[in-house]
């Protein structure tokens, strides 16, 4: 029976063109909907397995303003069967700040009789992009880490991390428990919410965790938006000459087979 | 791929299911020399067309859109992209049933094959429908499905081919050239095209376009939720996009249509979410396409459960799974119409906006035949762009109304209903004053108009059961029995009427009277001081209005018409003033308020306030003057709507209240009531068999068939002329009648009152058809008091035209009996018209 806590932020669910708050220091998401990361899909998906394999309960937390709930409840309706807000601006938040009120209340959980014996996460928000929390995290629980690992699984206490390696082939990491995790997509194709998952959503009590420090923030000065890459069209015929190369493209990217 | 052509005959812009038919209909009429653009890449360029659930339930309570929305049904039909389906409106409770039986009643009307199914039928054609969850529900089988965007594209193709079209996806439009205030130039990101007649077909980006040129397209982008909930077994074993019926749950305003192995659940039961156009996302920066905005999942919780509940087997089926969610945008208008037409700011320029899938291509064909003749087939008076008057172009009216209306999508909406937003708007001077007498308002082209008074609730004791009161709430709802007795009063003593919403323009100058001839049926080349009624027709014959005109000097008429339609007349005389200036427009709306007083002892009371000489010899029928009264000179005209002596009085709208109090005063006297539109539009009007334009009359409509010919036609040419000349000639293809109701009596035993729309059968509820092949209905529907009766309008097939012919009316699914009791225009109500000459 393994607890899971999966760790998710509320980011612009961006299209192709992106720009920048007048201050430049924010992606500017008005009129943008809102999201996780891809990698955070691949680990709350995880989270609901490994959960599901063990008997046991994947926890969903957040750092983040009221808005952020949304998220959760998106989670839940996938699975998750309880989730975590820790009230808090994300913006001032650094990744120090975020990895240490997470471990906070991961230790007021363990005070509480709940442990997480394992803890996912994405290996980084698709908005800031900082590749730290996972680590950090990792470190104030003093507990031991893998990054951008593509599927996890929990076998006889023990849990079984893959991932790719440089060479193109993988890598294989055995972890004891509790531990952190941080995950990268493309292992696992995340589920959709089901109609009696998102009512089920619906109906769990948010609960709600303050941080007990001032955050130091990001250091973040601002962004800058860098050139779009040149568009590269490929014409791959003109009528039905072009049908060959259409199915030889569809197979390739796994359209069709 | 094309470039931008310098210039063209016509340029659409817009690529979706409007642009797509209107080329193609363009095309057909012989135009050449066409240019279609859009912003987005085809075949979807990124509007509401690429995310529309593209089903279509032929039934409407108006029989424009039905007719729009059946053209368009043939026309998906012949491209092939068309899948019958079959649709139930199922009710979950008894209202909803009632209001069922009344969608049966414009399915007759319209002649569309529909039938009421209990919840075991309903479930026998769609087994995973929970039946104990419904009461009922309205089958269509003629429902179905449509590929809107693969009809786009065959329509293209098909305006390409015969070399009329070129089309140029990813241009956009970057400003209106607007000339002398017609449309030169329309300018592109791929260059400039010079072409004087342009359309709009950008749905919801269609304000920021109109925009551009100084014009008004009063719509907003607003969201309509809808999810995809897949793959259920229950479909997947299906061949092809849809097997099973299209639910509308109307009670939750949600539907539940099948696409292949997912089941779409779409929703009007949400709060409206409204955008701006200028704030739409571009077609870079969209997660989706502009059109498919972010969901907000808060909003369609309540739906999911509702939805769940009618279907839990399937849409609970393990592994299917919210697949796709949307906040789509479409189109609203403030009062729910399709915007179509030239606008009224910018000659040349047109606009097909909000138009929704199921009517696309048909307003695509009337669009175009309005653009090549002014001609429509369709009449399309309701969905006019030029009926907008200022306030209903502002964005605060355009949101409050749509906001309002947008949950009634799907509601059960009373054909009295009154908007509640935005209002008060235009007052009358005697507003005050009317608050003080409990007038009811009703609101005409923004005017709040009073319906009845409750200060006129004594009569009811006076005048008894001769009121005629209505048992049933829904008869009753937006109704009094006093303005019955506020009618009885104006009969046996005098009403005084508030008439401020009349539109009032006069045409001047040199070449007025060759204007007015021209426009006008009757005789305009009339002494001065002649009040003229006439119809006014297009080139086809039909009717484009029907209103009054006043010779006030030898190059001075002054026309006075409706509010509601007001804005399109002062257009349609605007557009026929001659090129040479010679003749202007000038609206006095805003200048004169109009006072109607009318009944036996109109003349007494009009005498205790002039000195002028106001006898019957002195002011005879059908004349105008200035009359002194106290120390207003009021213009006099002598006619009436309601059939009685009297006068329309009018005076400087600063003067209006004054005028008011004063005819009260000198007729309280006399008996005088404060008598509301009630009696003026409806009750005053149909005893005397007065049509009205919108009810009885319209574009498709003729003068013989409304039986409204004269002996005598004017030698002077005008517009429709020789078509009238014809018709007057040929039998007519059906008749407007009059009808009574011999009995009321329900199977309840309640009494029943028709309200309008309900289908005319055959003595034993057989259907009759006329000979254009339109089923009578009921256009106008009210009480007659002074004949004791209720009284139905409606065009017959002529051979049923016959005095005393014994027919019957259709009412919430059952027949009652109704007798003709005239089949032209004479008057049920006073025929020989003595009291209008006493």
């Amino acid at each position: 029976m393994t607890n899971v806590l999966v760790c998710i932020k509320r980011v612009p669910d961006l299209g192709g063109e992106i720009s920048l708050t007048a201050d430049g220091r924010s992606v500017d998401d008005s009129g943008l909907g809102h999201t996780i990361s891809a990698h955070e899909e691949a680990a709350v998906e995880l989270a609901i397995t490994v959960a599901k394999d063990t008997g046991g309960e994947a926890t969903v937390l957040t750092l983040g303003s009221d808005d952020a709930v949304e998220q959760l409840r998106n989670a839940l309706a996938l699975g998750c069967t309880a989730a975590i807000r820790i009230d808090a601006d994300a913006s001032a938040q650094g990744p120090a700040d975020v990895a240490r009120a997470i471990a906070d209340v991961v230790r007021e959980r363990e005070a509480g009789g709940t442990t997480y014996d394992l803890v996912l996460l994405g290996s980084d928000a698709s908005d800031t992009g900082d590749f730290q929390v996972g680590i950090r995290l990792a470190y104030a629980l003093d507990r031991p880490v893998v990054t951008a690992v593509s599927t996890v699984s929990v076998q006889d206490g023990t849990v079984v991390a893959r991932g790719a390696a440089p060479d193109g082939g993988s890598e294989v990491y055995e972890l004891p428990m509790p531990a952190v995790v941080t995950v990268m997509e493309g292992g696992v194709e995340p589920r959709y919410p089901s109609i009696p998952g998102r009512m089920k959503a619906k109906k769990v009590a948010i609960e709600e965790a303050a941080p007990g420090f001032g955050a130091a923030g990001s250091g973040r000065l601002r962004l800058r938006l860098p050139e779009p890459a040149p568009s590269q069209v490929t014409i791959l015929g003109e009528g039905p000459q072009a049908a060959a190369a259409v199915v030889d493209l569809f197979e390739k990217l796994g359209v069709t087979r | 791929m094309a470039t931008v052509p310098t210039s063209a005959r016509v340029v659409v812009i817009g690529a979706g299911i409007v642009g797509n038919s209107l080329v193609h209909h363009l095309a057909k009429l012989g135009w050449t020399d066409i240019v279609q653009i859009d912003k987005g890449a085809l075949p979807n360029p990124g509007g509401s067309t690429g995310h529309a659930s593209n089903f279509i339930f032929p039934v409407d309570h108006s029989r424009e859109i039905t007719d729009l929305t059946l053209d368009s049904v043939k026309q998906y039909q012949e491209m092939g992209v068309f899948t019958q389906s079959g649709g139930i409106e199922v009710a979950r409770t008894e209202e909803r049933m009632e209001e069922l039986r009344r969608r049966m009643s414009s399915a007759k009307a319209w002649g569309i094959e529909s039938r009421m199914v209990t919840p075991a039928e309903v479930q026998e054609l769609v087994p995973f429908l929970e039946p104990d969850q419904i009461v009922g529900g309205f089958y269509t089988p003629s429902v179905g499905v449509v590929d809107s965007l693969r009809a786009g594209t065959i329509m293209r193709e098909r305006a390409m081919a015969s070399g009329a079209l070129t089309v140029v996806p990813t241009v956009e439009v970057t400003g209106l050239d607007v000339e002398e205030g017609a449309i030169r130039r329309v300018r592109t990101t791929g260059g400039d095209i010079e072409a004087d007649t342009v359309v709009i077909a950008c749905g919801v980006w269609s304000p920021k376009l109109a925009a551009m040129a100084g014009a008004h397209i009063p719509l907003t982008p607003a969201v309509h939720q809808m999810i995809s909930v897949g793959p259920c077994p229950q479909l997947a074993e299906k061949e092809g996009e849809i097997s099973f019926p299209i639910v509308r749950d109307m009670d939750t305003f949600c539907y539940e249509r099948q696409h292949g192995a997912d089941m779409e659940v779409g929703s009007y039961a949400h709060r409206p979410i409204l955008h701006d156009a200028e704030e739409i996302p571009s077609i870079e920066a969209a997660k989706l396409s502009p059109t498919e905005m972010p969901f907000t999942s808060d909003d369609f919780d309540p739906q999911l459960e509702q939805a769940f509940e009618l279907m839990p087997d399937l849409l609970g089926a393990e592994g299917a799974e919210i697949r796709y969610a949307i906040n789509g945008l479409l189109s609203l208008t403030p009062d729910g119409a399709p915007i179509l037409g030239e606008t009224p700011e910018v000659k040349g320029l047109w606009s097909a906006a909000a138009v929704w899938i199921k009517e696309g291509p048909g307003v695509g064909r009337a669009v175009a035949e309005w653009m090549t003749d002014g001609l429509p087939e369709i009449d399309l008076s309701h969905s006019d762009i030029a009926r907008f008057y200022p306030h209903q172009r502002t964005r605060k009216h355009i949101r409050e109304r749509t906001s309002e209306a947008f949950n009634k999508t799907y509601g059960i909406v009373h054909p009295g209903e009154q908007y509640l937003s935005d209002r008060p708007q235009r007052l009358a001077p005697m507003y005050e004053s009317q608050k003080a007498l409990g007038a009811e308002f009703f609101e005409a082209a923004g005017w709040e108009r009073p319906f009845w008074y409750e200060s006129n609730q004594v009569l009811l004791e006076e005048y008894g059961d001769r009121v005629l009161p209505r048992e049933h709430e829904w008869d009753s709802r937006w109704w009094s029995p006093i303005i019955n007795a506020e009618h009885l009063a104006m009969r046996d003593r005098a009403g005084i009427v508030d008439l401020s919403a009349f539109a009032i323009f006069d045409v001047v100058g040199p070449g007025a009277l060759d204007t007015v001839q021209r426009v006008c049926v009757a005789q305009c080349d009339v002494a001065v001081g002649r009040v003229v009624y006439t119809p006014v027709l297009d080139e086809r014959g039909g009717f484009r209005s029907d209103l009054t005109v006043m010779r006030l000097a030898h190059d001075r008429f002054r026309v006075v018409t409706g509010g509601a339609h007001g804005m399109v007349d002062r257009k349609w005389f605007a557009d026929r003033v001659p090129a040479d200036g010679s003749a202007q427009v000038v609206d006095l709306t805003s200048a004169y308020t109009t006072i109607g007083l009318w009944g036996p002892r109109a003349r007494d009371i009009l005498g205790e306030l002039t000195r002028d000489d106001i006898s019957h010899q002195g002011f005879g029928f059908g004349t105008c003057r200035d009359i002194e009264t106290d120390s207003m000179q009021v213009l006099a005209s002598r006619i009436s709507y309601v059939g009685e002596l009297g006068w329309e009085l009018h005076v400087p709208i600063e003067q209006g209240n004054k005028l008011w109090s004063m005819l009260h005063e000198a007729g309280s006297s006399y008996g005088a009531v404060p008598v509301g539109i009630g009696v003026y539009g409806t009750t005053g009007r149909i005893e005397k068999g007065y049509r009205a334009f919108g009810f009885e009359l319209d574009s498709e409509r003729t003068i013989v068939e409304a039986g409204m010919q004269r002996p005598k036609v004017k030698a002077a040419d005008f517009v429709g002329r020789e078509a009238y000349l014809k018709q007057r000639v040929e039998d007519p293809k059906t008749m407007l009648c009059t009808l009574t109701v011999e009995d009321h009596t329900s199977k309840s035993g309640m009494k029943r009152y028709m309200l309008g729309g309900e289908p005319i059968l055959s003595a034993s509820g057989g259907e009759l058809l006329d000979d254009h092949g339109h089923r009578p209905y009921v256009t106008t529907a009210g009480s007659a008091p002074s004949l004791g009766k209720h009284v139905l309008l409606a065009y017959l097939p002529p051979q049923e035209a016959r005095l005393g012919n014994e027919l019957t009316v259709s009412y919430m699914e059952e027949l009652y009996p109704v007798t003709v009791g005239s089949a032209d225009a004479t008057s049920l109500f006073d025929p020989s018209n003595e009291r209008i000459r006493a």
